[in-house]
């Protein structure tokens, strides 16, 4: 595929055409993610996650300018909700990183959820593939702005930023299962705001309830200012320790194969739709099925499983003829 | 299934800081299901065509109140051509003049919607490339 020659060249037009053709779900995007795929694992993907007006694409701004100051490639995927009544979409994100839109090395793709649940896109581990076989060193996904269970962004990054800020709830909030079990680096931006040093105690009294022994890599905490870059090498430093840590305790390698497990597991979940659909024509049969039951004439689990053993038994049919 | 989303920047160049109507017109354009990418003001050119190539838009939309549309809406297609990026098309909005009209289309500007532009007209004009 020349496509795939073009994006390994580090052709900007190809990336960017690459990336609709896996967000469109066009026919060929699943070829050209696999013709991707042996090119990467390069890069190191971090993921930034918290909740909406945390801070987020202003952290990932300053950090692009250190990244780049370091001689790294970056990319950046910004994600933002659809709406879910027109399926439109404002995105916004990079609106704080406009000042690195004419630096060749730096990378940034605004993309909407369509409608997918977790905080990210359906398409973000494949659009992943594309930015990491392009030779892009560092590649941020900024998740949209999330509340306790949009936790999907740990099965895309190698480390997690959770952006926090005062204010947002008290101690309460923080003790929540979600969000809060999923962060490996935890930042406390608008640390000049009142009541930054309560929520660090608050962070560090619930990370003090891990387990020991479940998990020997400790969670660094670190507090920002990303308006006024302050903190922000400190956060650098304390990512790059953290990658070197979970490199040498082998936390980094099961993690990109869990990863992949999950990875796996997606194709698979969308392939079994997407057969059902073709041959029991789900989607078209709904409202029928439905109809049956709002009539008491059938009931949920039986006539799933009926369909399933039809549908079980025709695939069989099919591979003796 | 493929389902191709039409993708739209909505950019404003030179230095008016006016841009509630390039707000207006991003939630707008999201209500008719499409995926609008916004920058902020003060954006270059150079900034406007490069976001575009990265975000892979169909369409840029730029507004201008401050009266330079007749050197920055034509710098943007003439970036975007010597990017290699001459399908993706270019409209504008704002303040335009009647009669700068005729020479922003001369140079590339797909479109010029004014003030009392409907939503019809704009997404007949990205559905059919019609509309003025």
């Amino acid at each position: 595929m020349d496509l795939v020659d073009d994006i390994r060249r580090g052709e900007v037009r190809a990336i960017a055409r690459a990336i609709s053709l896996i967000e469109d779900l066009e026919p060929e995007a699943e070829l050209l993610a696999d013709s991707l795929f042996p090119h990467t694992g390069r890069a190191l993907i971090l993921g930034v996650t918290g909740s909406p007006g945390a801070g987020k694409s202003t952290l990932v701004d300053r950090l692009i300018t250190l990244e780049r100051r370091s001689g790294h490639k970056v990319a950046v995927i910004a994600i933002d909700p659809s709406s879910p009544f027109s399926g439109g979409a404002v995105l916004g994100d990079r609106l704080r990183m406009q000042e690195h839109a004419t630096d060749p090395g730096v990378f940034i793709r605004s993309m909407a959820s369509r409608g997918f649940l977790g905080g990210v896109a359906a398409a973000t581990g494949d659009v992943l593939k594309v930015l990491d076989a392009a030779g892009y060193d560092t590649i941020f996904i900024e998740t949209i702005g999330v509340g306790q269970t949009e936790v999907k962004i740990v099965e895309l990054s190698d480390i997690v930023l959770l952006v926090l800020m005062p204010g947002m709830g008290d101690e309460i909030q923080a003790m929540k299962a979600g969000v809060m079990e999923i962060g490996d680096i935890f930042i406390i931006n608008k640390k000049d705001m009142p009541g930054a040093d309560k929520l660090l105690m608050e962070v560090e009294y619930v990370l003090s309830f891990k387990n020991p022994g479940e998990d020997t890599v400790t969670n660094p905490i670190v507090m920002t200012s990303a308006t006024n870059g302050e903190g922000i090498g400190l956060l650098r430093e304390a990512i790059a320790a953290h990658r070197t840590e979970i490199a040498r305790s082998g936390k980094l390698e099961q993690k990109r194969r869990f990863r992949l497990e999950r990875e796996l597991m997606g194709v698979l979940n969308r392939k079994i739709h997407q057969l059902m659909d073709v041959h029991i024509e789900v989607s078209k049969q709904l409202p029928d099925w439905a109809d049956t039951l709002y009539r008491r004439k059938a009931c949920p689990y039986a006539l799933i499983n009926k369909q399933i053993q039809n549908f079980l038994k025709e695939g069989r049919g099919d591979r003796t003829n | 299934m493929p389902s191709k989303k039409t993708r739209i920047l909505i950019a404003k160049p030179g230095l008016d800081g006016h841009d509630r109507g390039a707000k207006f017109i991003a939630r707008t354009l999201r209500d008719e299901g499409y995926e609008v990418i916004y920058t902020g003001i003060r954006q270059t050119p150079e900034a406007i065509v490069q976001t575009a190539i990265q975000e892979d838009v169909d369409f840029v939309g730029l507004s201008l109140l401050s009266g330079a549309h007749n050197e920055l809406f034509p710098r943007v297609v003439d970036l975007l051509k010597e990017n290699g990026a001459e399908d993706i098309k270019v409209i504008g909005g704002g303040i335009i003049p009647e009669e700068d009209i005729p020479l922003l289309k001369e140079k590339g500007v797909q479109a010029v919607f004014g003030p009392g532009t409907s939503t019809e007209q704009i997404v007949e004009f990205i559905e059919h490339g019609s509309g003025r």
